[in-house]
């Protein structure tokens, strides 16, 4: 699960990492009184930043800095309603500017290769990682936590030498590098990265200038399979960007992705559903979504999945592809019954359910006359000239 | 022979008890597995199976006084963790974990005990492995399976039901079928499985069913390039089509080297010299081609 901005500054506050104060704004009078509080403080800029959750959001012209109050509503108007890759801008962070000195990346991943938690450190900060990685490979360097010890202060403190950091940033960095693993064990994070994190000048009381590391920016991705031992988690769902198919999806317990074809595919199993959308296109046609029902599912889920793939307009035919282990196939097929006796529009439908319990099914859907294929190809092709046929 | 399970299995079953691990464990003791035992703590002395299976309180018990070697695991998510470490400090030699939804960072120690202890996790979120004609261990179905000489490896699990169907109809059977998970911490990789095939006098062809995201299919492929270039092999990736990034962020892919797309693994193995089908149904044509004869 993908979260704002704002929700993991304040994950990673909660583990005591540097992270400069900010405010959420929905209307362009609470940027205001956003930005007139940090002028009030001192501030000589304020910056504005969409919150949205798809990347690009700087080059999208979401994150703006204003010099005043009202410039700052000003600002935020515009940005607010914005489309930001298909998405409407409802919030945005509003923070003092900081009068940044130099730009670093920092992220924690779990990486699936060694089985650890790998942090990546960059000198390279401020532009997107994937740039660096594939322009500069060598500008990112890499240490994996002990996995049962966790991210040891020596480790940490290679990494911030190998990007360049001496006396008196070396030390702030381990804390924040050990921070960023602990923020990612407290929460069962699948990421955690800060772009930039920035070394600042800011005016100590005494007037003189000084430097300090401070996470300027936060993304969190939460592993879905953690969520239900962090309660507090679910409510940072941001059921804004959401679409109500996605919501309806999850309720039912099913993985569903919405895509651009016309061919509605409803399959057990995320690999034998990207295998079945595969040759769906294989033989010249478009899939219109991925649908994973899961294991075991039975006619309330099948029921479910039917309604999501008909709420989309674009389906005019639909590819049912069940190998049944521990789903039953003459569930599937009962639920598919009970599902046309309900649908409101009529779709043509190809049906293939093999394995367990497939002689029951292929009885029900013979007596229900239902279009249906014995293999996975023969499936994909007739539901592939259905589809055609629909559109003439 | 065959890998990993077979006639000289032991099993214990971690959560016999349980609606799935007593559905699973009939139809493996219906298959000829050797299940010596299970386990559900508070409940040792009964037995369960129709009386046919003693049941024990601890994986240490069921290893010292039924010989398990082997252990499956239909434990919930919140308690799979805990029952590797079990079945790891009881000295099992091979653990196939089924369970899916565990998160990812209780896989990590995990599959760190595993490692220092020189035994074998299987998974978790994972089909099982069979042997066709001696041990089924999972949920694999029964009935997709025929004996014989082809070694198979997924990723997936329906998908790896489709994968050895097709290979049965063609008359092909296999030697041992695995079903490595899905998630990204898993304890055993394809590389892992392709070395036990390789050092297997019983499996004289492969079949590997890869995914995109992550880079272990490449991993594979040079490994495949080096080790197996002798060995008939075709190969099955699914996601050519998949939308980009719903599944695992940039990151993910950038520290795996690779950027895990389907076209870069298909790339991979066919430079290795391994053939890449088009639909799962082609992969018995693909390794007769290879030069297989059953």
């Amino acid at each position: 699960m993908k979260i704002q901005e704002a929700d993991a500054k304040s994950l990673m506050l909660a583990q005591g990492l540097p992270v400069p104060p900010w405010r959420v704004a929905r209307t362009p009078a609470e940027v205001e009184a956003a930005a007139k509080a940090y002028f009030d403080a001192g501030a000589e800029k304020v910056v504005i930043k969409a919150q949205v959750l798809v990347g690009g959001r700087g080059k999208a012209g979401g994150v703006k800095l204003a010099g005043s109050a009202a410039e700052a509503a000003e600002v935020g108007a515009r940005i607010l309603g914005m489309d930001i890759k298909g998405i409407t801008v409802r919030k945005v962070l509003v923070g003092a500017a900081a009068d940044i000195v130099k730009e670093y990346y920092l992220g924690a991943i779990i990486d699936r290769a060694n089985r650890r938690i790998t942090l990546m450190a960059s000198a390279e900060g401020g532009v997107e990682i994937e740039e660096v990685a594939r322009q500069n490979p060598d500008a990112i360097h890499r240490v994996s936590a002990d996995p049962l010890l966790g991210l040891l202060a020596f480790q940490a403190r290679t990494l911030g030498l190998a990007i360049g950091l001496r006396d008196p940033l070396l030390n702030p960095f381990v804390v924040i590098a050990q921070g960023l693993y602990a923020t990612m064990k407290a929460n069962d994070a699948d990421l955690v990265e800060v772009n930039p994190l920035a070394v600042v000048a800011e005016k100590a009381p005494d007037g003189t200038s000084v430097q300090r590391l401070v996470c300027l920016d936060a993304k969190i991705t939460l592993d879905d399979s953690g969520l239900s031992r962090h309660p507090g988690l679910e409510a940072l769902r941001d059921l804004d960007e959401e679409d109500p198919t996605d919501a309806q999806a999850r309720r039912l317990g099913i993985n569903f992705i919405h895509l651009d074809g016309t061919i509605g595919c409803m399959v057990n199993g995320a690999g034998l559903a990207m295998t079945t959308m595969d040759l769906v296109k294989h033989y010249g046609g478009e899939p219109a979504n991925f649908l994973d029902v899961g294991g075991g599912a039975r006619h309330e889920t099948v029921c479910g999945a039917m309604e999501l793939i008909l709420a989309d307009p674009n389906v005019n035919a639909i590819l049912v592809n069940i190998f049944g282990g521990i789903t039953r196939g003459d569930e599937v097929a009962a639920g598919l019954i009970e599902a046309r006796a309900e649908q409101t529009r009529e779709v043509p439908m190809v049906v293939r359910i093999v394995g367990t319990n497939a002689e029951e099914a292929a009885r029900l859907l013979t007596e229900a006359r239902f279009e249906t294929a014995t293999s996975l190809d023969e499936a994909a092709e007739k539901a592939v000239a259905l589809s055609k046929g629909a559109a003439r | 022979m065959s890998i990993l399970v077979g006639a000289d299995t032991r099993l214990v079953v971690q959560g016999i008890t349980g609606r799935e691990g007593e559905f699973h464990t009939r139809a493996s003791i219906a298959y000829g597995t050797n299940v010596v035992a299970g386990t559900r703590p508070g409940k040792g002395g009964q037995t369960a199976i129709d009386g046919t299976v003693p049941i024990f309180d601890t994986v240490a018990e069921a290893v010292k006084q039924a010989g398990a070697n082997t252990s499956v695991i239909y434990i919930p998510a919140n308690g799979a963790p805990d029952a590797i470490f079990e079945a790891v400090d009881a000295g099992i030699a091979t653990i196939i974990c089924i369970t899916e939804g565990i998160p990812a960072l209780d896989m990590i120690p995990a599959v760190e005990a595993v490692r220092r202890a020189g035994a074998r996790l299987i998974g978790p979120n994972c089909p099982g492995v069979t042997s066709p004609g001696r041990a089924k261990v999972g949920i694999i179905p029964a009935s997709i399976h025929a004996q014989g000489r082809v070694g198979v490896v997924s990723r997936s699990g329906t998908l790896t039901y489709e994968a050895v169907q097709a290979m049965t109809d063609a008359g092909l059977g296999q030697s041992s079928c695995v079903g490595i998970g899905g998630d990204p911490i898993i304890g055993t990789t394809f590389l892992d499985v392709l070395k036990l095939f390789r050092d297997d006098p019983e499996t004289d062809a492969i079949v590997m069913i890869g995914e995109i995201g992550g880079s272990a299919e490449e991993e594979a492929a040079a490994f495949a390039a080096e080790h197996l270039r002798g060995v008939p092999m075709a190969a099955f990736i699914a996601g050519r089509t998949a939308p980009p990034g719903r599944r695992m962020g940039h990151a993910g892919a950038i520290i795996s080297g690779g950027s895990g797309t389907a076209a870069e693994k298909i790339a991979a193995l066919e430079a290795a010299g391994v053939r890449v089908a088009d639909s799962p149904t082609q992969l018995p044509k693909l390794l007769l081609e290879a030069g297989y004869r059953p």
